[in-house]
């Protein structure tokens, strides 16, 4: 073919036939994902599928004990051995590795041990690394892994959250304390509400006062696809393939931590197969890739296998929550006190102590309080470092004062759903501001609540309750309910900065118009299982009225993404896709002098819809495909505009994002067994527009099931030698589809007002709602035998035991096992709570 | 992970495959479906010189009517087990147990003969075996053994299979017209069973057998006694475990499965006995 210019007339000349009138309402089709057929089938790149010539492979050796010191390694054996290349230790790399990266410190004075990727003298948690061998075949470097001897002396290691905080032994004796940080908010002092203990002491004279003890157990992340590293130096540069939902945040700490010039790093998140937080890192394996590369000038590859990922990849949650809840005798709730014991596990990853913190002002959730203290004490301890996962801080806060606002109903004695009506923001108050000074730009409890209730028959659920109740039936029913809230879309840099957060919390697109009327958005999220490419190349059909397969969505690549702040907190599509939007109407801005000079009009009288300029009150237009060829020739141009449509977009929003919704489910309790099986579940979202129904109905099934793994069925298990005995999925008990059932999901729309789409974010919804609505409808279902709590998971032990405690014979009436709890311990409040007792006691 | 390096052998007959085992002696192992073979040797708690593969042998495969008695070939798969109308009409809690093993995935590779000789005590398939009074045929240097299924299980991953011997076919006398049912409890679906109850029933008449009550899978004796002597399912049930060892870990202490045990058993006997 030749290119004259007449060519390009007669093309800009067809571009004109185009038909656009489609591509406007792309925003709110249920589009399938672009990206699913290459996933699905595998037909992709995974970062252990990176194959290049001369590439070594890496083993690491990991510590066996919790807490102990390295007296010698002899590395002598592992050395000769065949196809072995090097093997490093911490020694060996001591001077160059400096300490892994906290972006977070919550308190000036904040305590934090050095953070070596390889241990150096002393290992702080059972999985550490202390040595790393590379080898031309990754058997070859397993089997030499074997021969480096290390020996150690063990020291004491602190492995109960509550025990480590009394400080008896130390997890970091250099520290001389474990605790890391305190961190409090109070309304009084902060001005945005009253006094907590004026307010409790009130209720005990004259209301009521709800204080309980809840578990966080410690959940892992156990991402799909494991992490994986391959750094390759080619000349000064290195380039860096991860499995990470963070590649800009990587590149810049590890700069940072390595002293390498930023210019001198390409990071690449290829496609990458999950993270739920658990890749929101900066990890010790990703250093030690690149330490290895840089000491051998070889590309090197680190791929973890399933055990080292469970024991070696951060883990989340892992709380006591002390809470205090008073109220009137009506059950308006007065003020809420809670006194937090987090793990940080051994060490502080990159926002590890700012997850608690996250949560600090959710407590409050949906209601109105008028008092709130929030007090967080960070503990170190001898167990993997903790950080964030999915919901970080939300789902920890929202189950307890879910689980609480459970509690006070039955003291008050009316519905669940009664007393929280009682206690929420009414629609028509919104904005509002809450105790803890967010301001809630939009939401709708009360709509949401009501289509819940009515998708999942709520009355009739609580007649076959009472039936099943007084006929003694061996499976009693259980109804939960959950009216969460969130802040997501993180977030507005200055509230980061006020938090003393190490970064801000914008982000940015730029929009490329290439000749032949396709568009590249480049965008600073970094998808890793959300969807972007399809939900960002919606948004910009919808906007620039090009085709929705027009449209090609790049990312992960620090070489062609330049800036951005990744995917986490819900924040992509609400900072990240404004961000696009802003772009695209940037393009259209750059587009509009020119459509004005080709089309010999003024710019004032120019209309842009479905992806046309036209002439107002004339059928005269151009479609954008046009400009964008006319500007790419330039041969026709406005004087003085640049031969340009391309555009650059960063955003940062005004506000956090405030999505909400009600969730209801009913678990059936076998009595017998202790065994729960949620029978229905219908969850009510109000996440603002939706761009696109279906991945937001597969991030709200995902996200209720996961939230239903830490109700039921997962918990991180160490032994009293600090050993993770849930080290692989026979003892981490992750459900699969067979364990679940179909869920009822449905939406209300209360539009965000900080964005222009109107969105709220909803990667976390889920997760962050169905934990405190299972284990409330678990308690609900065995409330009547005199339990008032069940630790998670509440496993059928658990709950079989807590029956057992409750002196309850299978078979028996409601009437009957009244009379046992009457003159029993049993129902008491503690029930199910302390820690030493069978019943819920840590498995360890 | 990658398991130590080791030799691989897959003969084609029965004959080879002995003498395989015969000259590595006890640096042999045989590789039934893999299943527990292959994640054993990838964490490396084991490191076999020699692997004996037996897929080839096609006579160690599939499932026969031998007159009073169905003949099941070692290498016969969980999946086909389950699926077999043989097995469904005369040994019906084998073909339920079977289809209860892990996922489907596992059910297409694991084999009958596999799962027995690894023993594992909380493994589906001993249990109904032995309440189903199988004899196990194993074939050594010296000839072939039939074994009772209550002299096979030794202790926790250890059987009456001696070093260069296999087991080759499971022998199951037909329980044409017995009710039986597998009441197997896990908390999520995938997973081995925290305590399990195979039930055969014929009026007045009850083999019982428990999977993951001690190291081997356990004949409820007392329970199928009390049956015997008349008792209700209920009063038989509740002595399921009597004489059990059954072991605590995360999913359960001794005594929440020794409870489970008799809510278990009192199901399986009443589903058995229900049709
Ligand atoms: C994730 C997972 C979940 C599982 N869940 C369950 C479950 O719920 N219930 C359950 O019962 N099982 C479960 N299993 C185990 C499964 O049933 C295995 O198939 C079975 O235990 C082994 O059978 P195999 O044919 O795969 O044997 P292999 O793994 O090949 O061999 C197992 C052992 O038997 C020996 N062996 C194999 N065949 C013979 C033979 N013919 N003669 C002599 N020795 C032989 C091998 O040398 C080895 O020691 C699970 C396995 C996995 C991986």
């Amino acid at each position: 073919m030749t290119v004259s210019p007449d060519a390009v007339e007669d093309l800009i000349e067809e571009r004109k036939d185009v038909d656009t009138s489609d591509n406007e309402r792309e925003i709110g089709k249920a589009r399938t994902r672009k990206e699913d057929e290459r996933l699905i089938t595998g037909r992709t790149k995974w970062t252990d599928n990176i194959q290049l010539p001369g590439m070594v492979h890496l083993v690491m050796v990991r510590s066996p004990f919790a807490h102990a010191t390295i007296t010698n390694i002899d590395t002598s054996e592992a050395k000769t051995a065949p196809g072995v290349y090097a093997v490093l230790t911490g020694q060996d790399v001591a001077d160059q590795q400096g300490s892994l990266p906290t972006a977070w410190p919550i308190t000036p004075d904040q305590k934090a041990p050095p953070h070596p990727a390889i241990a150096v003298d002393r290992v702080a948690f059972s999985g550490e690394v202390v040595a790393v061998v590379a080898a031309r075949t990754l058997a070859e470097a397993r089997d030499a892994a074997e021969l480096v001897d290390v020996d150690y002396d063990e020291l004491p290691a602190a492995l109960d959250l509550k025990e480590a905080a009394d400080d008896t032994v130390l997890a970091h004796p250099d520290l001389g304390t474990n605790k890391s940080a305190f961190w409090q908010f109070d309304s009084a002092t902060a001005e945005t509400g009253g006094s907590v203990d004026e307010a409790i002491e009130a209720a005990r004279a004259d209301g009521i006062v709800i204080e309980r003890e809840y578990r966080q157990q410690r959940l892992i992340p156990a991402f799909m696809e494991p992490r994986s590293t391959v750094v390759d130096p080619t000349g000064e540069q290195f380039v860096m393939w991860s499995a990470t939902q963070v590649p800009h945040i990587l590149r810049l700490m590890l700069s940072l931590t390595l002293g390498v010039p930023e210019s001198k790093v390409r990071v690449i998140a290829p496609d990458v197969g999950g993270g739920f937080g658990g890749k929101l890192q900066v990890t010790p394996e990703e250093i030690i890739t690149f330490l290895v590369a840089r000491h051998l000038r070889k590309p090197a590859k680190w791929t973890e296998t399933r055990s080292e990922s469970l024991m070696a990849a951060h883990h989340g949650r892992d709380q006591w929550q002390r809470l205090t809840l008073a109220a009137d005798k009506d059950g308006k709730v007065t003020a809420l006190k809670v006194d937090l014991l987090a793990d940080m596990g051994a060490y502080l990853g990159l926002v590890t102590p700012g997850v608690p913190i996250l949560g600090a002002f959710m407590f409050n959730a949906i209601y109105k309080f008028p008092a709130y203290q929030f007090n967080c004490t960070n503990i170190f301890t001898n167990k993997t470092w903790t950080d964030a996962y999915r919901g970080a801080g939300r789902p920890e806060a929202t189950y307890a004062i879910e689980r609480l606002m459970d509690e006070l109903a039955v003291e008050v004695g009316v519905d669940p759903l009664e007393i929280r009506e009682m206690n929420w923001i009414k629609h028509e108050e919104f904005p509002f501001t809450s105790v803890c000074g967010l301001e809630y730009d939009s939401g709708n409890y009360e709509a949401a609540t009501e289509r819940a209730k009515e998708l999942f028959d709520y009355d009739a659920l609580r007649a076959e309750q009472k039936q099943r109740r007084e006929s003694g039936d061996p499976v009693q029913l259980g109804l939960g309910v959950s009216t969460f809230t969130e802040m997501c879309g993180l977030a507005p840099s200055r509230v980061l900065g006020s938090l003393s957060y190490g970064a801000g919390g914008w982000e940015h697109a730029s929009i490329r118009m290439l000749p032949t009327g396709k568009v590249e958005v480049v965008t600073g999220s970094s998808a890793h299982g959300q969807g972007h490419e399809t939900a960002w190349s919606q948004i910009v059909a919808d906007r620039l009225g090009v085709a929705f397969e027009d449209v090609e969505v790049l990312h992960g690549d620090t070489q062609i993404s330049h800036k951005g702040l990744d995917t986490y907190g819900s924040r992509s599509l609400v900072v990240g896709g404004e961000a696009v939007i802003q772009a695209a109407n940037k393009v259209i801005e750059k587009a509009r002098p020119i459509a004005a000079h080709l089309l010999e009009a003024s710019a004032d009288d120019l209309e842009f819809q479905a992806g046309r300029f036209t002439v107002k009150g004339t059928d005269q237009g151009m479609a954008l495909g046009e400009i964008a060829l006319a500007t790419f020739a330039a041969h026709n141009l406005p004087d003085g505009v640049e031969p340009s449509l391309d555009s650059d977009a960063t955003f940062d929003p005004v506000n956090f994002s405030f999505p909400h919704g009600t969730h209801l489910c009913a678990v059936e309790v076998d009595t017998e067994t202790g065994m729960t099986k949620v029978r229905s579940y219908v969850s009510v979202d109000d996440i603002g527009n939706i761009v696109n129904p279906l991945i937001v109905e597969g991030q709200i099934h995902g996200g209720i099931v996961q939230g239903i793994a830490q109700a039921l069925w997962e918990e991180a298990v160490y032994d009293d030698q600090g050993t993770l005995v849930s080290g692989s999925f026979v003892d981490y008990t992750l459900p699969t589809s067979a364990d679940t059932i179909s869920f009822v999901t449905d939406n209300t729309v209360s539009p965000s007002t900080t964005n222009s789409l109107g969105a709220k974010g909803v990667g976390e919804a889920g997760c962050i709602a169905s934990t405190p609505a299972v284990v409330n409808a678990v308690v609900d279902a065995v409330r009547h035998l005199g339990i008032n709590d069940i630790r998670m998971p509440c496993t059928p032990e658990r709950v079989w035991k807590a029956i057992q405690s409750a002196g309850y014979h299978s078979g028996e009436t409601t009437a009957e096992a009244q009379e046992h709890f009457v003159e029993g311990e049993a129902n008491q409040d503690q029930v199910g709570n302390d820690p030493s007792a069978a019943v819920t006691g840590e498995q360890s | 992970m990658i398991p130590t390096a080791f030799d691989y052998v897959a003969p084609t007959s029965l004959e080879d495959a002995l003498s395989a085992l015969a000259e590595a002696g006890d640096d042999a192992k045989v590789l039934g479906g893999g299943q527990s073979l292959l994640p054993v040797l990838r964490l490396r708690l084991n490191a076999p010189e020699k692997i004996v593969d037996l897929s080839r042998i096609d006579s160690l495969r599939g499932i026969s009517d031998d007159g009073d008695t169905i003949v099941i070939g070692a290498m016969t798969t969980h999946d086909e087990v389950a699926r077999s109308e043989l097995v469904r009409e005369h040994a019906a809690v084998l073909a339920e147990a079977a289809s209860t093993v892990a996922d489907p995935q596992i059910r297409h590779r694991g084999t009958l003969g596999g799962a027995l000789v690894h023993a594992d005590p909380a493994g589906d398939l001993g249990a109904p075996v032995l309440a189903l009074d199988a004899e196990l045929v194993v074939v050594g240097a010296g000839g072939e053994r039939r074994i009772p299924a209550g002299e096979f299980f030794q202790d926790l991953f250890e059987t009456a299979v001696g070093e260069g011997e296999l087991l080759t076919a499971i022998r199951i006398p037909k329980h044409t017209g017995w009710g039986g049912a597998y009441e197997k409890f896990v908390r999520v679906s995938h997973q081995w069973s925290i305590v399990a109850v195979a039930a055969v029933t014929r009026d007045g008449e009850a083999k019982v057998a428990l999977t993951n009550m001690g190291s081997t899978p356990l004949r409820a004796s007392a329970v199928e006694s009390a049956i015997a002597d008349g008792a209700s399912v209920k009063d038989a049930a509740a002595k399921a475990a009597e004489g059990t060892n059954p072991p605590s870990d995360l999913n359960g202490d001794s005594d929440y499965r020794a409870h489970l045990a008799t809510v278990l058993t009192r199901r399986a006997l009443a589903r058995a006995m229900g049709g």
